[in-house]
């Protein structure tokens, strides 16, 4: 319950923590909200020899909208996207998706950026990000670079961060008029998601025209449902056809086994919920 | 060690902390504020939420350092000049609590949950209380008592 | 029948019986001016951190405490090795057979762990920061030995949890109806049912659990002083007193233990615990005052567990449904030790099986065995929800199999109201109930018959979301207990309570209880009792307990016995009191004590409107100018109460759910449930009580189960995996009550305590197997996870049936120490 000793800065700037990060090295760990890295510290999974809070660095956080896509700042909280209209408008599988993520209080505090950077393949954010096509902005001491979605999740906790960068902000190419639904399936309200299913589509006349698929907690990242993308698109978005696509659901996966459910009971999951995400979706 | 200054319970406090003090100890220890208390090390049970600056956190999940300005209320700074925060009433009005452990937390993210919507649904206040663990009460007298309050206070906007 | 006097116990003059007061406890807790023990803060106190094993079986080879001791103001770090005999031992208090095997218990082993988590080490330090610092330099090594871990296989004494004692069976209690004269040969009654009637055989799992309590265990210890004083979060701080005495060596008398406030037990806290002894020897040995408070995932690790069971159980009936026999064969996990009540805790389900029922023919038998996991003891219904769940599964199992309601298969059995008292097979004597009244009152709210049209309706259209009806029909013993019957049971106390009760000058009364509360409302409902006796307002009663300074004696809280035992101690000293003071009212009323009448708080003497208030004679016998000859100046009485009887609450359970059968997903829909528990003094409380023992019976049918890998480590070790259900998981109940006063007590009281969650786990799963019937599904094991019913729903399809043990291979925990810090070493990420 006490985490292990360790020196703390509050840089001021980008600048200055980025400076911190190619001081320390792997001795350095970034604390966004700390939502995830205070249980680990906490439990001493984890020792790091210094603490770099990004907490004090002005302009991190907010959503801005930049014409074709979102900007949102790598410090905006939850409770932020869960209010902002801009994110509801333009990406709202992220706001369906949030409304999900832990609780109130976890919400306050917890960023969108932390969320996506800790790369927790059980996380709510991951999903929604991918189906979204976001682009993740990132700052190393030789200046800003984007990384797209589909390259951004390496591997379990895992990401395309190098050691001596910072994730600042995370841009959302917007689905405006898309519907959007999040089905996250547990056992007690406060796990993380046994699985989910974040699913957006665009729909035209009860016709399914585009379809974006991301599945939660089914392997080591975030993952596509490509599959599924493809057979929906150009479907009626009836239930006998958003069913046969949702069939493909797990194709590719490789999802764990726990407690809660062995993978082919995940594999399972995902095609029902895949199912119930696309209608909801296309229905609202 | 790190210098920290905020504001609890409406006093200012400065002290040196070390870095790795989780703002639940800080309360606890340094000021005394043991109406807060831990339930867990994985943030589940909601035990320790505390409000900073004007929002519900778990404050086992914060360190003490990244609380440095900010203004905390604790259960024991919620009720106003002797007066139980209607929250408070209610939960004693209810029978919302039996063992208390997980009251101060429970209360003070009922207090939050009713500053976002002020008239709840059932199912609503069901699913804002989810980052809070109850073992005693089945958290029927729990909803019952965040109803009540938000009845209350509609009442009084009313009046 | 106890009758003390002829005006109804239900409805005292001063009206407080009854009323649903608000509690008196709240104020403090609503506040946040609370006094849990790891409040408490002594000058110069010490900190303790534990280094616990991670293996569940393995020899210490050597334990390397250089480094530890070197660490920054770390005053002693101490291992078995080095504490040996001084630590003292941790009691079995109930040997269930003389020849019960139990492996010495040790707070701190020196040469063997036997369950992942037991302490290897102490560091004491000046910080807790620095004693946890510390504690992790300490370097152990272990040589691993073969666990035992599985009920079945440690039965048969596959693997040996302690190869000293060359078996893991520690004891084989039986009862049989034939031998003890209480009714029929239960052999006999199988095989005629063999040949001509129905045999119903099953075997079900009782998981096993953790009692999570919310408040993590805390212990201080401050040895200065006469007495050495002990503070813990305990629910018996009298049997943890004389546990220490009779274990230390030290003299009772020189032990002052206090339990302040208490955040829950449910059986949880009325262990003696290692932890308890390694503090309380540590500060006597470093003179000192010392802390320990645990972390969650040390409690959930090695605070005792509760259930884990192997339940094989062989009903005997007609045709007609007429129940003619019942067999029980359990097998009992009592973990790596006997703990303070251990193998008694399966035995306290040996009376219950019967339940409300009739039966002719009784069997039961069990078998304790040893394990290389945590010790196992009471939780909240200890030994009763398992005989419920049992005989409550199998009399569905039952109408099933005659193709009829299930409520007809139990009426058809149960004990009328018109027979009582009535001796049941087991050997209790049943002094109440209706069980006709509960059962009509709850299916009426419940909406029985239109839930099970609507369940029809959804089976013929084969609605992938199907409504099940679960139903419980529960009675269980409670108000532990006659200590005679104790005494025949081999238990090594009574079941006594006491209570006093003291008139200060001024009219305010100060009640005495050693009936120690830890969440309860026994402030507010004791002093509701004493104001209705003595004719005083309620506030000014003032309830004192939980320190042995002041509630000198006393057995504690468990088993639902504080009211129906301690209460009527209270009524014993009040009555006492008034005994006393009717002399000085004669006195003062220059009247015949003969004459003199008290009702509503006032003497009077009969026939006239003189009187004189009971606070009145409080002052003149402070003042004592001018008592009767000979008199004590003293109303203040104490009475120590041994039940005659235990006492029988029951009530009909019913339970709606939903099941997704695409997912396995189960959704409480409805849960309505009438309970008889006598008299009720506060209802407010009550219905608290019921609520809250609704939600543990029904998180054991869905959410929670204490899982452990193939090598013996907890894996749900933390509340990420160990699911204690929120309140989005749940839905508001419908209580309601019947009421057959007891006749065991003044008061007709009956427990309430365990009733809900004795009740509601069988009509949980009840309600999920009928609605899985149509896919010819007659079990699901528990926790009734999405996994297992999606499975049960789909065996015909293929999907592999799920083995009734849990996970084990698959287990993984979200947190898992040595996985997560290889995955986080590489990892640059902030925080969510």
């Amino acid at each position: 319950m006490i985490p292990a000793q360790f020196d703390y800065a509050a840089p001021t700037s980008v600048e200055e923590a980025l400076a911190l990060l190619a001081e320390h090295g792997d001795e350095a760990k970034v604390i966004a909200g700390g939502q995830s890295l205070l249980p680990v510290l906490r439990m001493r999974l984890n020792a790091p020899g210094i603490v770099v809070d990004l907490g004090r660095i002005e302009g991190l956080s907010g959503v801005r909208d930049d014409g074709d896509v979102l900007t949102v700042g790598a410090m905006t909280t939850h409770a932020e996207m869960l209010g902002n209209p801009l994110v509801a408008e333009h990406a709202a599988l992220v706001t369906k998706a949030v409304h999900h993520l832990a609780d109130a209080q976890i919400r306050h505090r917890g960023t969108f950026g932390g969320a996506l950077a800790h790369a927790d393949p059980a996380g709510d954010m991951g999903a929604p990000a991918l189906a979204l096509d976001a682009e993740f902005v990132i700052a190393g001491q030789s200046g800003v670079r984007t990384v797209p979605a589909s390259d951004f999740f390496v591997d379990l906790f895992e990401t395309a961060i190098g050691e001596d960068e910072l994730l600042v902000g995370v841009r959302l190419p917007k689905h405006t008029g898309w519907g959007a639904h999040y089905e996250k399936f547990v056992r007690v309200a406060h796990q993380w998601p046994i699985v989910a299913v974040a699913a957006t589509v665009k729909a035209e006349g009860g016709t399914i025209t585009e379809a974006r698929v991301g599945l939660t907690n089914m392997g080591s990242t975030p993952l596509r449902a490509t599959a599924v993308e493809q057979a929906l698109t150009g479907q009626p978005a009836t239930e006998e056809t958003v069913r046969a696509a949702a069939a493909s659901a797990a194709d590719g996966t490789a999802p764990p086994s726990d407690l809660n459910g062995d993978s082919d009971y995940r594999r399972h999951l995902a095609t029902v919920l895949t199912r119930r995400a696309v209608l909801a979706a296309a229905g609202g | 060690m790190t210098r920290i200054n905020l504001t609890v319970d409406g006093a200012k406090v400065s002290d040196d902390v070390e870095p790795r003090t989780l703002l639940v100890h800080y309360l606890r220890e340094t000021l005394g504020k043991t109406g807060t208390v831990v339930g867990c090390d994985t943030s589940n049970c909601g035990a320790c939420t505390v409000h900073l600056d004007g929002k519900s956190v778990k404050s086992c999940n914060v360190l003490a350092v990244q609380a440095d300005g900010a203004d905390v209320t604790t259960i024991e700074g919620l009720a106003q000049d002797g007066e139980l925060h209607p929250v408070q009433a209610a939960f004693h009005e209810c029978h919302a609590l039996q063992c208390g452990y997980c009251t101060p937390g429970m209360i003070m993210q009922s207090v939050d949950l009713l500053k976002d919507n002020p008239n709840p649904s059932e199912d609503e206040i069901r699913v804002g209380l989810e980052g809070n663990l109850c073992r005693c009460t089945g958290y029927h007298n729990i909803v019952r008592a965040v109803q009540t309050a938000a009845a209350g206070a509609s009442e009084g906007g009313q009046a | 029948m106890t009758v003390t006097e002829d005006r109804p116990a239900a409805a005292g003059p001063a009206g407080e019986i009854g009323r649903d007061r608000r509690r008196k406890e709240d104020q403090r807790l609503i506040t946040g001016r609370t006094r849990w023990t790891d409040n408490i803060t002594l000058p110069g106190m010490l900190h303790m951190a534990m280094v616990r094993s991670p293996f569940a079986h393995a020899k210490i080879v050597s334990i390397d405490k250089s480094e530890a001791e070197a660490a920054p103001n770390v005053v002693g770090v101490f291992t078995g090795a080095d504490l040996g005999e001084s630590q003292g031992v941790l009691i079995n208090a109930w040997p269930i057979t003389p020849e019960q095997v139990a492996p010495v218990h040790l707070p701190m082993p020196a040469d063997r762990v036997s369950f992942a988590g037991e302490i290897v080490a102490v560091v004491v330090a000046r910080t807790a920061a620095e004693a946890r610092d510390a504690a992790e330099l300490v370097d152990v090594d272990y040589e691993e030995l073969p666990a035992a871990l599985d009920l079945k296989e440690n039965a048969e004494d596959k693997v040996l949890a302690h190869p000293d004692l060359g078996t893991n069976k520690s004891a084989l209690w039986v009862f049989d109806s034939a031998e003890a004269g209480t009714g029929g040969d239960v052999e006999e009654a199988i095989t005629k049912a063999r040949a001509d009637g129905v045999v119903v055989e099953r075997e079900f799992r009782q998981q096993r659990l953790i009692p999570a309590f919310m408040e993590p265990r805390s212990v201080v210890v401050d040895p200065t002083g006469e007495q050495n004083t002990m503070w813990s979060a305990t629910q018996v701080p009298h049997i943890l007193r004389f546990a220490l005495a009779a274990t230390t060596g030290v003299p009772e008398s020189k032990i002052r233990v206090i339990a302040p406030d208490v955040g829950g037990g449910f059986g949880g806290k009325l262990q003696v615990t290692p932890e308890e002894w390694l503090t309380w020897c540590l500060a006597r040995r470093i003179g000192k005052p010392v802390k320990y408070t645990e972390t969650r995932s040390e409690s959930l690790m090695a605070a005792h567990h509760g259930r884990d069971q192997w339940q094989k159980l062989t009903l005997a009936a007609e045709k007609d449904g007429t129940v003619t026999g019942l067999k029980v064969e359990l097998l009992a996990d009592l973990g790596s030790h006997v703990a303070v009540v251990g193998g008694g805790v399966p035995v306290l389900g040996a009376f219950m099986f019967n339940a409300i029922y009739k039966f002719p023919a009784y069997h039961f038998a069990c078998q304790t065995v040893l394990s290389n996991k945590a010790w196992t003891d009471a939780y909240r219904g200890a030994g009763r929800p398992e005989a419920t769940f049992g005989i409550e599964r199998m009399m569905t199992e039952l109408a099933d199999v005659l193709g009829v309601d299930p409520l007809e298969v139990r009426e058809k059995n149960w004990i009328k109201h018109d027979e009582f008292p009535f001796t049941t097979v087991a050997g209790l004597e049943y002094d109440s109930g209706n069980y006709e009244a509960a059962t009509e009152k709850a299916k009426a709210s419940f909406g029985y018959d239109e839930l099970r049209a609507e369940q029809q309706r959804r089976r013929d259209a084969g609605d992938p979301v199907q409504l099940g009806i679960g139903v419980s029909t529960f009675t269980e013993m409670c108000g532990l207990a006659p200590s005679r019957v104790l005494g025949s049971l081999d238990y090594g106390a009574g079941g006594w309570e006491h209570a006093s009760v003291r008139m200060l000058a001024t009219g305010t009364v100060e009640i005495v209880t050693g009936a120690s509360a830890h969440g309860q409302g026994h402030e507010t409902a004791f002093s509701q009792i004493v104001a209705d006796r003595l004719g005083v307002p309620f506030e000014n009663v003032e309830v004192l307990h939980g320190d042995t300074q002041i509630a000198h004696k006393g057995l504690d809280t468990y088993g639902s016995r504080s009211l129906v035992v301690g209460g009527e101690a209270l009524v014993k000293a009040a009555d006492k009191v008034i005994e006393k003071a009717k002399p000085v009212a004669a006195h003062m009323l220059e009247a015949s004590v003969d004459d003199i009448e008290f009702s509503a708080g006032t003497f009077t003497v009969r026939g006239t409107d003189q009187g004189v208030g009971i606070g009145d004679i409080a002052g003149a016998v402070f003042a004592a100018h001018d008592l009767p000859d000979g008199m004590e100046p003293s109303l203040d009485s104490e009475a120590t109460y041994d039940p005659i009887n235990f006492n029988y609450p029951h009530g009909t359970h019913l339970c709606a759910v939903e099941v997704d059968t695409e997912t396995g997903q189960v959704q409480m829909r409805k849960y309505t449930c009438v309970d008889d528990i006598g008299n009720v003094i506060n209802p407010l409380i009550v219905a608290g009580q019921v609520h809250g023992g609704l939600v543990q019976g029904i998180a054991q049918a869905l959410f929670e189960e204490a899982v452990h890998d193939e090598s013996g480590t907890l894996v749900s070790a933390s509340f990420v995996d160990y699911l204690v259900p929120t309140a989005a998981d749940l839905i508001s109940f419908d209580v309601e009550h019947n009421t057959t006063p007891s006749l065991t007590n003044t008061l007709g009281t009956k427990g309430v305590g365990e009733a809900g969650t004795i009740a509601s786990t069988p009509a949980v799963v009840n309600a999920v197997v009928d609605a899985l019937r149509p896919f010819g599904v007659d079990d699901v094991v528990m926790p009734c996870t999405p996994e297992r019913v999606w499975k049960a729903v789909h065996a015909k399809d293929g999907a592999a049936a799920d083995g009734a043990d849990p996970t084990t291979g698959a287990a993984a925990a979200h947190f898992d120490t040595q996985d997560t810090a290889d995955r986080s070493a590489g990892q640059e990420g902030a925080g969510e």
